[in-house]
């Protein structure tokens, strides 16, 4: 299946994209993303767990994911 | 009725967010304004740019403004947060909050702005006097980091 990755200020910035594609196991959750985050350039300026949000909702490395599901990866929130 | 929570990309007027809390029932109302300053630590800056996972951060706020009126009973709120390249001085984020008693108006205003810089996913990079600029962490200079099941 695939699902949509998204990637935010500091963390697009190291991994030098906003989206990509990945395509998973059927059975596969948000800490399978990270894993293959953690294969690509610049991922070594990411924190060990950075905050993930499945369908914009914040998940947990556990969440299973669905085919099409969207998966944001999200830097230390700074609104205010 | 659905409170105001909103993205704004242009300038926030303060007083609209007034105007949509106020009411015959409410003896106070209470306006927070978020302001870019010129100097972060230690750093003097020339402005600051705030950008967002936009359809996320809509609804986060939505969330905030509806928890806040449910948790703060009889509060009428405002929330808006700007995106874009703001100059110093500009307003980030304005709330308004109105209720019958002042106190509870302190309490959901400062519950408000807590909850948004906790769990909205709004981003600044703040763009330095030398040229330089960066993306600013809150969680760089605090003692304890937010674990992913805080927020959930």
């Amino acid at each position: 299946m695939s699902v949509t990755v998204l990637l935010f200020a500091s963390y697009a910035d190291a991994l030098g994209a906003t989206s990509f594609s990945l395509d998973l196991p059927t059975d596969a959750t948000v800490a399978d993303v990270l894993a293959d985050l953690r294969l690509r350039p610049g991922a070594d300026r990411l924190p060990p767990a950075p905050l993930v949000a499945v369908n914009q909702q914040y998940a947990r490395l556990t969440t299973r994911l669905h085919a099409d599901d969207e998966v944001a990866v999200i830097p230390p929130v700074a609104g205010g | 009725m659905t409170p105001v929570a909103r993205l704004h990309r242009d300038p926030i007027d303060p007083m609209s967010l007034v105007r949509a809390v106020s009411g015959a029932s409410h003896g106070a109302v209470l306006l927070f304004l978020g302001v870019v300053r010129e100097m972060n630590d230690g750093r003097e800056v020339s402005g600051i740019e705030y950008s967002a996972y936009e359809p996320m951060a809509a609804r986060e706020l939505s969330d905030i403004a509806q928890a806040a009126e449910a948790r703060f009973s009889s509060s009428t709120v405002a929330i808006e947060h700007r995106l874009g390249a703001l100059a110093l001085e500009e307003v980030s984020v304005g709330i308004a909050v109105a209720h019958p008693h002042r106190s509870v108006a302190y309490d959901a205003s400062r519950w408000i702005i807590e909850e948004l810089k906790r769990r909205v996913p709004i981003w600044k990079r703040e763009q330095y006097v030398d040229g330089h600029r960066e993306w600013v962490d809150p969680t760089a200079r605090e003692t304890s980091t937010v674990e992913p099941e805080v927020l959930t």
